[in-house]
């Protein structure tokens, strides 16, 4: 190997570190180990001026590692990354040491000590940088393939956009129609217009689409994840009508269906109209085509019946038709999987499945989408209640949200069904009505002019009543603080969403994550909301959480618009600071294996090894490989051992050491925030960057308190917006496991400890900081024999 | 019972102190009244459940007075259906502490008829008395 | 199996027909009832105030028992202790629960009672009756049916102990269907009825009859618009409530057709087979044995 020439540049930035921290003193520090071949100062590196420095200091001298003081590496890493390459040397031969935010700023009036504190984070640089190695960033191909699962308003609105900007899009559904429930529903709130007329042209663009591969009646049944590539297999179940290509055969001539002896609920129909073994989804349906339901159909029950081959005039039943495997590949995944209504029957007290006049909501939208027939398929009696948030904001279902739509549909359908049948007596029970959209206010109260009654009390149970079909519902109003116990001819149910269960198997093939309510949860809440933690996967609508059709339609041409930006990048950089085996340590345990929860590591030949384009950086292997065996790019247990003893090497007797493992999305921002805003805590603190607090093992705490730390914090951003939001457990594990070992040697285990930060909590951090550390200054001191023992 | 309500110290300390007797945050009550439409009492009390709660949030003492604190039989109908995991029939069993803690019974066992006591079986008299004297 | 067996207040008095019913039809299915020694009243009523722990002192005493019967090996169950009365079973639970929850309290519980030699670790299982006949298994009890109680229709009635708060009950608290599946064992059929799990007034019936003779007439009209040949409980104050207040609703109303309350163990001890004279139908006041003689016995 190479000899280790390292060049070390101080940086003045323009007297916002020098004027508190003496740089001379630092470069004398530094000077004359024997891998030091320069060290500069100048008064601002990332100047053209500065960066002309290094490039010329590195050709001249040779330097292959080269260490940056100056500010925080948010600001400036790409910057000074790019230098490097003009230097001729590899991006991550580098380490920068942040003296501005984390030193020179927030002790302004300590000079001398955080001059001494800077040679500490100088040295954890350089101590850093001797064991840096070069490292290559991947480049993946981006072709223009893109996968959009559900065909839902969602799903059709971000294929069609793809499509119209010349991508090939595969859009697959399971059911045999495209449309979802917005197909299902009579017209929208607030603007009352008609929901099959707005979403049919977009169901026959997409069909029509010669960009768009249209998959009915399909699942997926199996991805092989690669980052921005992956490999799917789609199951067509069997239409039992001759293939696409033989459809003009088939004239739509309804003999079949008169012919055909079953009936069974028509399900797009919510059950309320029956249909035939053979049909055709819904009058709108795209594909317009017949399918037969082998769950019902005599022939496949027992070969009783083939009415419907024998009658057809263009023979295009074919009974023997199987299920068929097809297999792409895409760059980019949406997922639009959307949502199923909460079932009723979480909710026995309603009994919805006893009371025949109970219904649901999307059981009412098909109910007042016929209302006006002659006679209606469901007629209705004259007085109707509405029931919110049945399912939803309810602690016992364990739905603790607001299902968002629920306040708005049940106002439309109660609306509606008022104009069409003004002698109806209409009344909505309900907690809060929430009508936060825009209309949406006034919408409610026109309901309210229309005489539909809104009482504020959430219904307690539903009985049936003896001797008749009637509903007897009882409540409290809670604003007259009077028992309503009445009876009414039809009760609806406004059901909330919830995450449907075919999401789930989706989930399980992509490896994403689900939020709290168990929609799917997004890369960051506020500027990644349709970004997921696996890259190239995008999702919307209310497979994401509970929204409205325009904000469903707003998020999917958002989905569409992140794949464009991805795919427009012809080639994609694969940050390669992500794990890796070293394999002549493995010994072939598989306990990395197991804590992946991406199943990024495989085992080959007895050795794990990370498939590079799953692995997402969590860092959640490394605490449980006993060997160490398991290592992570850029923080490596080499690095990582180095930058410690640096970092608390300037410990004098006497003083204390709160080493604080900061995770680089959140804390290690609120360090920076802090030193933004000037603010102090004890200077006695040292703060070193890891990618997450999932990366460290209880070794490395245990390093840190041999090497002088007397409080080890690891910080980590909030589940909720935390990238890595299944590390806490790995974390909690590392904490029991060096907890333990500090116990056995006598040293009180709370000197450990996690916490949550994010990049805002400047006071919780401060006030936390300087109380421990004046508890810890009162503390008995940590014995060097107690230090030794670990 | 007056149409003003004024909020100070003293109806603080009464909401805290039936809230730290009954384990219960009567702020999260949503005052949604399922406790009230599903009570098979309620028609029996003068406030109802969910009323109960709102007074007790409000810290209003005068809750003392109502007789639905001694007509919940903890049934606890209402505690397995409140979207807000509350317990209402705890909330009556504090508010019926104090007052049985400052010796005011709402049962006096020497008031009942000899013939009324012969019937009444065990379990009856012993839950009564727990509940309802001190 | 051996199991220790609590009683409690009623069952040896005003309920003494559900004890002898169930501790024969125990013995029938192999199931002995050990009754624990120097057991003491649980106090009816669980303590629902923070800061009152006196209270749980009873119903812990008698789990500290049910250890001592474990240490001097007369039970061969793990832990578990048995009850028969709802509101029992509820009590114990309640407060079996807050000692397992609460590590504190169940210390300073366990410094009161420092002149028990054993300590209470929190580790029995209340069971009611009913579970151990689950556990025990349905379809086997129905293998042992001598006299099935086809034709009779039985409105099963929960209450409220059995079932509530969730942490305690013995099913779900919206649609148990342990009384049903218990039925349809014994071959009788099940009514579905709402009044299942509406309280019976408990123990308002001491000083407030009025509201608990209304809600019981409510309770057992439904039972009988269901057609509903009977009611079975498993309270001992349900059954007074349901049965012996009858006989105030036939004062008040004289058309009211009075309906008959039995505890199931009685029903489980006819289905057994066993000769109704040891066990008896002493306390029922509604007097179910010409139904039973017309519906089942005679056949
Ligand atoms: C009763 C009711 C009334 C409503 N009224 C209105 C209204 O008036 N105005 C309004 O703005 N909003 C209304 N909404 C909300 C509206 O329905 C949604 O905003 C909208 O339908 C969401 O569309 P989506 O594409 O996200 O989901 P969905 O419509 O659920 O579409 C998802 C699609 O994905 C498919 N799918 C699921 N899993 C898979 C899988 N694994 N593989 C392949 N395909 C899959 C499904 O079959 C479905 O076709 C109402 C909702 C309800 C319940
Ligand atoms: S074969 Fe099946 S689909 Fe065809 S007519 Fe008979 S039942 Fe209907
Ligand atoms: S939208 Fe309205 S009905 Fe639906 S959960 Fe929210 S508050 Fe309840
Ligand atoms: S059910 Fe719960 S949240 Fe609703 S009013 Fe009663 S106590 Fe409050
Ligand atoms: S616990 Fe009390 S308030 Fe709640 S339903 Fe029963 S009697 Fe009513």
């Amino acid at each position: 190997m190479a000899e280790k020439k390292i060049g070390v540049f101080l940086c003045q930035c323009g007297g916002n570190i020098s004027k508190t921290i003496d740089l001379p003193e630092v470069q004398n520090f530094v000077e004359g180990k024997d891998d030091i071949s320069v060290v500069q100062i100048h008064s601002n590196m990332c100047s053209g001026a500065g960066q002309k420095l290094i490039i010329e200091e590195a050709k001249d001298k040779g330097l292959n590692r080269i260490v940056i003081a100056s500010c925080s590496p948010h600001f400036h890493e790409k910057t000074f990354r790019a230098t490097m390459e003009k230097a001729g040397l590899n991006q991550f031969v580098l380490e920068l040491v942040n003296l501005r935010e984390h030193c020179s700023w927030p002790y302004k009036d300590q000079p001398e000590a955080a001059t001494e504190k800077a040679k500490d984070l100088v040295l954890a640089g350089v101590n850093k940088v001797r064991e840096n190695y070069s490292l290559e960033k991947k480049k993946i191909k981006m072709g223009k393939r893109v996968l959009v699962i559900g065909g839902g308003i969602a799903g059709i609105q971000a294929s069609l956009d793809l499509a119209d900007t010349g991508n090939e899009v595969y859009l697959v559904e399971k059911e045999p129609t495209i449309g979802g429930k917005m197909a299902i529903l009579t017209k929208t709130f607030p603007t009352e217009d008609c929901s099959a007329c707005i979403i049919s042209p977009k169901m026959a663009a997409a069909q029509d689409h010669p960009n768009i591969n249209l998959m009915t009646n399909s699942e997926i049944v199996s991805t092989v994840g690669h980052r921005l590539h992956f490999e799917i297999t789609v199951e067509k179940k069997p239409r039992y009508i001759k293939p696409e290509i033989d459809m003009d055969q088939c004239l739509i001539c309804e003999q079949c269906v008169q012919e055909c002896p079953v009936s069974a609920p028509n399900m797009w129909e919510q059950g309320i109209m029956q249909r035939k073994a053979i049909y055709i989804p819904a009058a709108l349906a795209i594909p317009f085509r017949y399918l037969i339901d082998d769950s019902v159909c005599l022939h496949f029950k027992d070969g009783s019946c083939n009415k419907c081959e024998t009658i057809c005039p263009q023979q295009v039943i074919d009974f023997s038709q199987k299920p068929e495997k097809v297999q792409f590949t895409v760059d980019n995944i949406i997922v639009a999987t959307g949502y199923d209504t909460i079932h009723p029957s979480e909710k026995p007290m309603f009994g919805y499945d006893k009371l025949k006049n109970v219904v649901t909501g999307l059981e009412m939208e098909r109910i007042v989408d016929h209302i006006t027939e002659k006679p209606p398929p469901r007629p209705v009696g004259d007085k109707v209640a509405f029931i919110q948030c049945v399912g939803s904001r309810d602690e016992q279902t364990g739905r603790e949200y607001c299902s968002r739509v629920c306040c708005m549909y049940a106002v439309k359908l109660a609306s509606l069904l008022k104009q069409a049948k003004p002698e109806k007596d209409i009344y909505v029970f309900y907690t809060d009505i929430r009508a936060y959209g825009k209309g949406f206010e006034e919408y409610y109260k026109r309901a309210q002019q229309l005489g539909i009654k809104f009482i504020r009390g959430k219904v307690a149970e539903l009985h049936g009543v003896p001797d008749s079909e009637k509903v007897l519902l009882k409540a409290e109003d809670t604003l007259s603080r009077q028992i309503i116990e009445s009876e009414f001819d039809l009760v609806v149910l406004s059901n909330g969403l919830k995450p449907n269960d075919s999401t789930e198997k989706i989930v399980n093939f992509l490896k994403l994550t689900k939020s709290s309510d168990g929609f799917l949860q997004e890369a960051h809440p506020k500027y990644k909301p349709v970004d997921t933690n696996i890259e190239g996967v995008f999702i919307c609508g209310v497979a994401q959480g509970p929204k409205d059709i325009p904000d469903t339609v707003a998020q999917a041409s958002a989905a569409a618009a992140r794949v464009m930006v991805t795919l427009a990048q012809k080639e994609f950089d694969v940050d390669p600071q992500l794990a890796f085996v070293e394999t002549e340590i493995c010994d072939g345990c598989g306990k990395c294996v197991a804590a992946c929860p991406k199943d990024a590591i495989l085992m080959k030949g007895g050795k794990a090894e990370v498939v590079e384009a799953l692995c997402v950086g969590c860092g959640a292997c490394l605490p449980v490989c006993p060997l160490e065996a398991i290592d992570f790019h850029n923080s490596s247990n080499s690095q990582m051992y180095a930058s410690i003893n640096g970092i608390l090497a300037g410990k004098k007797p006497g003083e204390t050491r709160i080493l604080i493992f900061a995770d680089n999305t959140c804390t290690y921002r609120l360090a920076d925030a802090l030193g933004i805003r000037k603010m102090k805590y004890d200077i006695d603190t040292r703060i070193m960057r890891v990618p997450s607090s999932a990366r460290i093992s209880a070794n490395l705490i245990l390093h840190s308190f041999k090497q002088g730390a007397d409080l080890v914090i690891l910080g980590d951003c909030p589940v909720a917006s935390s990238l890595y939001p299944w590390s806490r457990d790995v974390t909690e594990q590392t904490m029991l496991a060096a907890r333990a070992r500090l116990a056995e040697a006598g040293i009180a285990d709370e000197r450990i400890f996690f916490s949550e930060f994010s990049a805002g909590d400047l006071q919780k951090f401060t006030a936390m900081i300087n109380d421990l550390s004046a508890k810890l200054k009162q503390a008995e001191p940590i014995t060097e024999e107690q230090r030794q023992e670990l | 019972m007056t149409k003003k309500i004024v909020l100070n110290e003293k109806t603080l300390a009464f909401q805290k102190k039936v809230e730290e007797l009954s384990g219960e945050n009567t702020a999260m009550c949503d005052q949604c009244g399922t406790c009230s439409g599903g009570c098979p009492f309620v028609e029996e009390m003068d406030i109802t459940p969910a009323q109960l709660m709102r007074k007790v949030m409000l810290g209003q003492e005068d809750v003392l007075e109502c007789d639905t604190l001694w007509i919940c039989a903890t049934c606890n109908t209402c505690t397995v259906r409140c979207p807000r995991k509350l317990d209402v029939s705890k909330i009556a069993e504090a508010l019926r502490q104090i007052k049985l803690r400052d010796e005011i019974n709402n049962l006096d066992i020497n008031d009942l008829p000899k013939n009324v006591l012969k019937e009444l079986p065990q379990i009856a008299l012993i839950a009564a008395l727990r509940k309802l004297s001190s | 199996m051996k199991i220790p067996y609590f009683p409690g207040c009623s069952l040896k008095t005003y309920a003494s027909s559900f004890e002898k019913s169930a501790i024969a039809s125990g013995a029938e299915l192999g199931i002995e009832f050990v009754e624990i020694p120097r057991w003491n009243c649980c106090g009816v009523v669980s303590s629902l105030t923070s800061d009152d722990l006196m209270h749980h002192l009873a119903p812990v005493r008698n789990m500290i028992r049910v250890l001592e019967m474990q240490n001097d090996k007369i039970v061969d169950t793990d832990n578990k202790m048995l009850t028969l009365c709802s509101m029992c079973m509820n009590t114990l639970k309640r407060s079996n629960l807050k000692m397992q929850e609460h590590a504190d309290e169940l210390e300073t519980i366990n410094d009161f009672m420092y002149k028990e030699d054993q300590k209470y670790d929190g580790s029995v299982q209340v069971m009611h009756y009913l579970e151990i006949l689950k556990e025990y298994g349905f379809a086997k009890i129905a293998e042992k049916v001598k006299v099935s109680l086809k034709g009779l229709k039985v409105a099963p009635y929960y209450g409220c102990m059995l079932i509530r708060p969730k942490e305690v009950g013995i099913d779900d608290a919206e649609e148990p269907t342990i009384f049903e599946d218990f039925l349809k064992a014994l071959g009788a059929e099940p009514v579905d009825w709402r009044s299942k799990k509406t309280c019976c007034g408990s123990y308002l019936t001491v000083n407030k009859e009025n509201i608990v003779v209304k809600l019981t007439g409510k309770i057992l009209e439904d039972a009988r618009r269901n057609g509903a040949d009977l009611i079975i409980t498993s309270c001992p104050l349900c059954a007074f409530n349901l049965d012996s207040r009858q006989e105030l609703l036939q004062i008040r109303n004289p058309n009211f057709e009075p309906i008959p309350v039995l505890y199931f163990s009685q029903l489980l001890a006819i289905a057994l087979g066993l000769d109704i004279n040891k066990f008896g139908f002493e306390n029922n006041k509604v007097d179910g044995m010409p139904l039973l003689k017309n519906k089942i016995l005679n056949k």
